[in-house]
């Protein structure tokens, strides 16, 4: 039996494409990707309806999607992080079902324990053989890590893999193997690698950002967590990836060696790796082309499956071993829960990601952000959405002071001991309010358009459709 | 101690908004070149309503106003004088008759305001080949309470190359620094241009700091920690002072009269600069027992 297929349609046939079913995919290749697209323009033409997708993370590439809800070829989306198009859609009440969103952790805990169930994953593979032994590290579209596909394509009833660089049998290494796969089927191009690399995944110029990075890693330092083997994560925000900038001389000072780097792995992290400032570095998905080339060439550089990053389970997974975490937010409340799902309208902007999963593993959480965003105060009484849980947060970090979390006493002395700008989270409030007014609270619709897990899969909160 | 003098444009809300953050001991808000013509009226309504609301942590805020011969220049002193700054910037000072000029014109401000007569105080920007000639006597003028250098205007004057090592401008340094020192006022260095090349800033402070200059202007705030360190005294000094004056102390109890440390002789101006060098470290906070 062979398990190539000649065309996309013959895969999805013979992979049992039938109405009503689940179907997942990954979203390595960002804002790049093809395959979710390709995937469900043919679906359609099939006559297909009533998908529920199974996204990882959903972006502006995938705008036909809309196209796809509207004819009823997809009926509902459950996933870790949407933005674009879609997402705007979402908020204006475009799906009858609401949006399921999960964290990374939480959505690979979903499907390991059986209480989401995958039909078909289909798997883009910038490298496959025709058994379906796949990498993300050779071919024109190489992405690096495949680390979101591994749960999919472990627990799905059926896996396709869809390639554009169809290698001699054995391709190697095999990130996924052929013991997992159904079918593969080989394509023009499954993606563009310049979508790859997200725009916010440069580090900043913006003094703003610098002098909040510079704060961060003056947090770090005074935590007592700054020891050998210390271990971190920083988002893909400009400014988290400034905070590595500051960390260097840090590490450099002390003497020490972090033990690992993890997260949606960036050049900046590579650069530390490479100059010796951390042993290790643990990637769920690359954020940019030298991560890709630093993946593939690197054996310190290790892919990891989202399941080990950052999944709830009792025998703990990579999130559990992190001592300090660096996270965005779009808005964050005086008791320190974090949105990262909506905008200050209300608008569906993102997602958890592993926001949730590193916050309620690492031993210091945190967030930084400006005070203000446009004319926005960041801090607010309540936040739109709960991404994150305040009792995971540790630290508010902005240009103009820093807030402890108030069960962090200790922590909370070490950095006014340290002569940081520590204030009460109210007072940063306040200080914005004072240039800002107080803004009014915006009013949402009442149809429940989004429904957010927490990584355990408890209900944490729910967005709503915007006020029309 | 005004190490360090942050430029901010007067026209950038986002700007002005945070001028304070970055550490400068003083920043001025600008209004002259930073803004284009058809943006000057906006740029000072801003900068007024930014420095009533904001509160600026600094210890100086200066305001860049625009030349003499401008017609904008009456109406910044209108909107600028009754917000009390420590000191407006006046531009292309080129001698002492610019400086009574604009005395007068402050001294009508001043009055038809309520501010208490000759009490708004000038940083004089010299920055033509003039002004340099001139340099003592415009930091003898009223008002006057400091002179900085600007370079790149200057050295257009004098067609001269601009350099990453500043040849070009020595002459012109030691002057303003010398004039300075002369009338017992402040002398502060021209911005370093390159906003990226942080060791190229760190060696032409430390050269300015060599010189005399009391602080050094900066356009990007990625300069100011380097303008900081360059200007602030290192442990080491603080750790010679310190010796100075214990030797000082002990020689004086002993009854001594010339005495030695490290095999050179302390004499007065050595005491002097030890002594400048304490007050410096206890103004920044720096912990002169332990070091």
């Amino acid at each position: 039996m062979t398990k190539l297929k000649s065309t996309l349609r013959s895969a999805l046939e013979a992979a049992g494409l039938t109405s009503g079913m689940t179907v997942s995919f990954h979203h390595h290749l960002r804002n790049g990707d093809h395959v979710l697209n390709m995937v469900l323009d043919e679906a359609a033409a099939m006559g297909i309806k009533n998908l529920t997708l199974q996204a990882s993370s959903i972006f502006p590439v995938h705008a036909p999607l809309i196209g796809h809800i509207q004819s009823g070829v997809v009926t509902g989306i459950e996933t870790a992080y949407m933005s674009g198009p879609v997402a705007d859609a979402i908020s204006h009440a475009l799906l009858a079902r609401p949006v399921v969103f999960r964290s990374h952790g939480g959505r690979a805990q979903a499907i390991a324990s059986g209480r989401v169930h995958i039909d078909i994953a289909f798997i883009a593979a910038p490298c496959a053989d025709c058994a379906g032994n796949l990498n993300g590290l050779y071919g024109p579209a190489a992405c690096g890590s495949l680390g979101y596909a591994f749960t999919d394509a472990r627990y799905a009833d059926c896996v396709v893999a869809i390639t554009d660089h169809l290698v001699p049998y054995p391709a190697a290494p095999a990130s996924i193997d052929e013991t997992q796969v159904d079918y593969v089927v080989q394509v023009p191009c499954i993606g563009d690698p310049g979508g790859i690399v997200s725009g916010t995944t440069s580090v900043t110029r913006d003094p703003v950002g610098l002098r909040i990075a510079e704060y961060a890693a003056q947090v770090m330092a005074s935590s007592g967590l700054l020891q050998e083997g210390f271990s971190f994560q920083t988002g893909a925000g400009g400014a988290s990836l400034a905070v590595t900038e500051y960390l260097k001389p840090l590490l450099r000072a002390r003497g020490i060696t972090a033990g690992f780097g993890m997260g949606g792995i960036t050049g900046a992290m590579v650069d530390m790796l490479e100059n010796g400032y951390v042993r290790s570095l643990l990637d769920v998905q690359c954020f940019d082309l030298r991560a890709v080339a630093s993946i593939r060439d690197n054996p310190a550089h290790q892919e990891i499956p989202a399941l080990r990053y950052a999944a709830p389970i009792a025998r703990g997974s990579a999130v559990d071993q992190l001592s300090c975490v660096v996270l965005g937010a779009t808005e964050i409340d005086v008791d320190f829960n974090v949105n990262v799902h909506t905008d200050s309208s209300g608008v569906i902007l993102g997602g958890s990601g592993g926001h949730s999963d590193t916050a309620a593993g690492a031993q210091l959480t945190m967030i930084v952000a400006p005070l203000m965003r446009a004319r926005l105060p960041i801090v607010v009484d309540r936040v739109g959405c709960i991404s994150t849980p305040g009792s995971t947060v540790d630290v508010l970090v902005t240009q103009r002071g820093i807030a402890v979390h108030p069960a962090r006493r200790e922590l909370r002395d070490a950095l006014v001991a340290a002569h940081l700008p520590v204030y009460d989270i109210h007072a940063l409030r306040d200080m914005a309010r004072r240039i800002t007014g107080t803004p009014a609270v915006l009013p949402h619709g009442h149809r429940v358009v989004g429904v957010v897990e927490y990584r355990d899969g408890s209900l944490l909160d729910q967005i709503f459709a915007l006020d029309e | 101690m005004l190490r360090s003098l942050l430029f901010v444009p007067g026209n950038s809300p986002a700007m002005l908004l945070n001028a304070d953050i970055h550490r400068a001991d003083g920043i001025i808000l600008d209004l002259e070149d930073a803004v284009a013509p058809d943006q000057k009226d906006a740029a000072r309504i801003l900068v007024r309503n930014a420095v009533r609301t904001l509160q600026y942590a600094v210890q100086a805020l200066i305001i860049r106003i625009n030349p003499l011969d401008t017609a904008f220049c009456r109406e910044d002193l209108e909107t600028i004088v009754p917000l009390r700054p420590a000191f407006i910037m006046p531009t292309k000072v080129a001698g002492e008759g610019d400086i009574r000029a604009l005395d007068q014109m402050l001294r009508e401000i001043e009055r038809k305001n309520g501010v208490e007569e000759g009490v708004t105080r000038l940083l004089a920007l010299i920055e033509t080949a003039c002004g340099i000639e001139n340099a003592y006597a415009i930091a003898r003028a009223p008002r006057v309470r400091a002179l900085m250098l600007g370079a790149e205007d200057y050295t257009a004057d004098l067609r001269a190359i601009r350099s990453r090592e500043s040849g070009e401008i020595a002459y012109a340094r030691s002057r303003i620094v010398n004039a300075a020192r002369a009338a017992g006022i402040d002398a502060f260095d021209t911005p370093f241009t390159d906003v990226n090349d942080v060791d190229g800033l760190l060696n032409d402070a430390q050269a300015a700091r060599a010189l005399g200059f009391s602080g050094k202007a900066a356009i990007s705030p990625r300069h100011i920690a380097g303008i900081n360190a360059a200007f602030s005294p290192t442990a080491a000094e603080v750790r010679y002072a310190r010796q100075v004056l214990d030797v000082i102390e002990e020689a004086q109890r002993l009854g001594r009269g010339a005495v030695s440390l490290r095999g050179k002789m302390i004499d007065k101006p050595i005491v002097e600069r030890a002594r400048q060098t304490l007050q410096m470290a206890h103004a920044l906070n720096m912990e002169v027992d332990e070091l």
